[in-house]
């Protein structure tokens, strides 16, 4: 597992690589990267802020993953979350699984996505014509968090 | 002592990232203590907001979470991250 936050920008097709290069039982790897668009709720957005809980980010990213490997048998899982002053079309998050089967890399990527986006303490405020404003969080986000409720 | 912690939109409302906070007995949840800010006044009023998230000691808890003293607490608004 790795889990890191960093301001600095990253190649997601290297991050995708690396997954595969060190476990040649790795059979599927599934990878996410999340972008920072130039609109958003109508309007264009310049630039975006990225805060986030130094400390409690990485032990939420690292409980989230956990709880992935509980439920899928995976072979490595990385990801990676952007913070600071980001620009419309950079990367903002990787999230990387490798396992031997594609269905198990598939369901443990959405699933770590799901709870990255309703769990992990990280806010964005964007740069907008009328000045800077904090992003709503999103209802379908916690819908898609309800589908992984096993109870 | 509380180490409380403000973050993102509600730090900008209150103009404050945080404070040190002396502990009693009567603190004894998370709600307790965001009745205690409440009570301050007009801009605290944003710790009222139904979709208020809290930790305690870096883990996501809800306002019935006891707390103690030399715990680490942080409000804040619903993530955004991803």
């Amino acid at each position: 597992m790795l889990i890191e936050v960093q301001q600095a920008h990253f190649d997601p097709g290297e991050r995708l690589n690396r997954l595969h290069a060190d476990h040649l039982g790795v059979g599927a790897v599934v990878g996410f990267v999340g972008y920072v668009r130039d609109y958003n709720e109508g309007d264009p957005v310049s630039g975006m802020w990225l805060e986030h809980y130094p400390g409690m980010t990485e032990k939420a990213l690292t409980g989230i993953v956990e709880q992935a490997q509980t439920r899928w048998p995976l072979l490595d899982v990385q990801v990676l979350h952007r913070v600071g002053q980001l620009e419309p079309g950079e990367p903002i998050v990787f999230v990387g699984v490798a396992s031997a089967h594609r269905q198990a890399a598939f369901e443990a990527n959405a699933f770590i996505m799901d709870y990255l986006k309703t769990r992990a303490p990280f806010w964005k405020r964007e740069a907008t014509p009328d000045g800077e404003r904090w992003v709503d969080a999103r209802d379908s986000d916690e819908v898609a968090l309800s589908r992984w409720k096993t109870d | 002592m509380i180490e409380l912690q403000f973050f993102a939109r509600y730090r900008d409302v209150l103009g404050s990232s945080g404070e040190q906070l002396m502990w009693t007995p009567e603190l004894g949840t998370l709600e307790d203590l965001r009745q205690l800010l409440l009570a301050r006044g007009e801009a605290w009023q944003v710790l009222a907001e139904p979709r208020l998230m809290c930790a305690r000691n870096q883990e996501l808890c809800t306002l019935d979470e006891p707390l103690a003293d030399g715990d680490e607490i942080a409000f804040f608004p619903p993530v955004t991250g991803g």
